[in-house]
């Protein structure tokens, strides 16, 4: 088997909390704590939890958008974690990410036209004299036109808009791309417009993604494995079919529950969990789920689950699971 | 959850327009033409994109537009019976909060953050009740305990930002409950919030419901949401109503295609057994000051012909109580749930 495209290794970034007149270190928040996963070449990961779960920080921290306190991210088998600058840019070539918000994304003042090119510029792509053609076939490709090349952002809808972000990711040609909830901004009947060019984008492309996301149902739909994470930690790793149907962990069990079905009068049974996730600044001790686990016994605060295989690449951090 | 449709509806709307003035020569209808009733004990979802007008419909019913730029042009509100839109701001204070209660999307922006949340619901009590401070703060804390609000005791005196999300919204619901309104109108609540905290805050909007028996209009533009809550469904499109319906009429026969094509643009739990390509709705929503001619979804309708371009689709009333707004419904085979 061919080794992983991406391999992140007890990675943890923590973010400093400063306080008191010399403003010293005073404690930090733990938005990520010690997750290792992989991803191979071609596949489409969801990473999906609450807000506060840490899940945009593993994104932003892969792509050295942060710097990790500490655990190592490979691509391709090298360790990006310790690259210098300039050995940092020919990997951030391959590496791209699409972010949430398309209105906060894209530089006003720039027009379309500059968006698409300075990537090309900056990592030195093709010959000057192409940048308009290669520009209006990138357009093409996320269902815009050269026609578009001349506008500025505020003249496109938010769903094109999240297309120019597409188009700009994929300018450099990368093999992997983190999607930071490229859906969750938009209009419902513009999401599905976004997920089908995502994936058409990912098969002609040969696209290798982490699919950041809170929304089960978009993450089911575009993803083949899930990782479930709670408080800066994964709470579960799986296939899609595995993670929706045989959950393992109470976690993934409880917030697959709580997903509304688009069925009146089929309610599901439903778990519902007591209280608010706890701060990332004190988690709880031993399982950070505990404290709104309908399972938990007196042991889970003494210990840290591991995650532990049950089944076929499908492992779950809890104690009580079988 | 049966409801028994007793005459005359609590709250009746009817062919309600509300008017947006951008500049001197510039104004848009936000809302044009939309009916509904609300009857005691149901709840109502209004289900629509942005810029559809469900929240201008919610603002105009409480009278909260803003006063420079907005108004209610035509059409007629009644609560119990009683015409609202002409009511002077004095009357409709007395409304707000007593007869109909709210809950908005962002309880960190509907809440003032300079008092405390008791201080905010005892007030609201003090005003339509009559009641003394020490009488009001007994209610609140009996409200916040009502909504779940663990130690409501020293609760009362916290901040909003020393409260969670979910438990800020439970701090609206109870300061919206606290007058037992006949009406709750609840604008996007759980849109902000995490789904395990969703599934608690519905959970419980309707044990409330069940408990006091208030209607509730609930304005979302999530559809699992809507299949969850709702009674009745009201979808719009473009400022109008384009159809309206049982909950079960509207997700197992939608009649108006932009209604079936949300419903089945939209993936749900269940896709990785079967995986299909997701049905996408063409095209971006019309903005409001260039709306199509005809019919205001047919440039993104896959059934369009020269008559939707044509002819302005007024809202027809069929079997059922189900009301539909395309010229062409009777002859399309639209699929619901069963078939996606």
């Amino acid at each position: 088997m061919k080794a992983p495209l991406l391999q992140v290794k007890k990675l943890r970034k923590f973010f400093p909390i400063h306080g008191g007149v010399l403003q010293r270190e005073v404690n930090n928040v733990k938005a990520v704590n010690d997750i290792s996963f992989d991803i191979n070449s071609g596949e489409v990961v969801g990473l999906v939890g609450e807000s506060g779960s840490g899940k945009t920080t593993v994104g932003r921290t892969i792509l050295r958008l942060e710097k990790a306190t500490s655990g190592a991210v490979s691509f391709d088998g090298k360790n990006i974690m310790t690259l210098g600058t300039a050995e940092m840019r020919s990997f951030r070539k391959r590496m791209q990410m699409i972010f949430q918000d398309p209105y906060a994304s894209l530089n006003p003042r720039e027009k379309v036209r500059k968006v698409l090119i300075h990537p090309l510029k900056l990592h030195k792509i093709g010959d000057p004299s192409e940048y308009e053609d290669r520009a209006t076939t990138l357009l093409e490709k996320v269902g815009l036109s050269g026609d578009h090349l001349d506008r500025f952002p505020h003249e496109f809808s938010g769903g094109q808009r999240q297309r120019i972000g597409i188009a700009r990711a994929l300018a450099v040609e990368p093999e992997f791309i983190v999607a930071d909830e490229p859906v969750s901004a938009l209009d419902v009947s513009i999401q599905a417009q976004v997920i089908n060019l995502l994936e058409d984008l990912k098969d002609n492309l040969d696209l290798t993604m982490l699919f950041i996301a809170h929304d089960l149902g978009v993450v089911e739909h575009i993803c083949d494995r899930v990782i479930v994470m709670y408080l800066g930690q994964v709470m579960e790793i799986a296939s899609t079919a595995d993670l929706y149907d045989h959950a393992n962990h109470p976690y993934t069990k409880a917030l697959l529950s709580a997903v509304p079905v688009h069925a009146p009068g089929k309610r599901r049974g439903r778990i519902i969990l007591k209280g608010d996730i706890p701060s990332p600044i004190n988690p709880p001790s031993g399982c950070v789920f505990r404290t709104r686990c309908p399972i938990a016994i007196p042991e889970c605060a003494n210990v840290v689950p591991e995650l532990k295989s049950v089944g076929n690449r499908h492992t779950s951090a809890c104690i009580r699971s079988t | 959850m049966t409801v028994k449709k007793i005459a005359p509806p609590l709250l009746e709307v009817r062919d309600l327009q509300t008017t947006f003035t951008l500049s001197k020569s510039l104004s848009v209808r936000a809302v044009d033409g939309v009916s509904f009733d609300v009857h005691k004990g149901e709840t109502l979802a209004i289900v629509g994109e942005s810029g559809s007008g469900k929240s201008v419909t919610s603002l105009s019913i409480m009278g909260l537009l803003p006063k420079d730029s907005g108004r209610v042009s035509g059409g007629s509100i009644k609560l119990n019976g009683r015409e609202i839109t002409t009511l002077s701001d004095s009357a409709m204070r007395k409304i707000r909060g007593k007869k109909i209660g709210m809950v908005f999307q962002e309880p960190m922006t509907s809440l003032n953050p300079v008092h405390t949340i008791g201080q905010q619901i005892s007030e609201m009590i003090i005003r339509h009740e009559n009641l003394t401070k020490a009488k009001a703060r007994i209610r609140t804390i009996e409200m916040l305990h009502l909504v779940g609000i663990p130690e409501p005791k020293i609760r009362i005196d916290n901040y909003p930002h020393q409260l969670s999300g979910g438990m800020r919204q439970r701090a609206m619901i109870a300061m919206a409950l606290a007058c037992e309104p006949s009406i709750l109108i609840a604008d996007e609540p759980t849109t902000a919030l995490d789904v395990t905290i969703q599934a608690q805050i519905l959970e419980l909007m309707q044990n409330l419901q069940d408990k006091l028996g208030m209607a509730i209009i609930f304005i979302t533009h999530d559809l699992g949401v809507v299949a969850e809550v709702a009674d009745r469904v009201v979808v719009m499109y473009a400022a109008q109503v384009v159809e309206a319906a049982s909950v079960t009429d509207i997700f197992e026969q939608p009649r108006m295609p932009y209604t079936a094509g949300l419903i089945n643009s939209i993936p749900r739990l269940g896709s990785s057994i079967n995986k299909k390509r997701l049905e996408a709705i063409p095209g971006n929503v019309p903005t409001l000051t260039s709306l199509p001619e005809g019919c205001r979804f047919h440039p993104r309708c896959k059934f369009s012909t020269d008559i939707c371009r044509a002819s302005i689709p007024t809202l027809e009333t069929t079997s059922g109580n189900h009301m539909i707004r395309c010229s062409r419904w009777s002859n399309l085979n639209l699929n619901g749930k069963h078939t996606s």
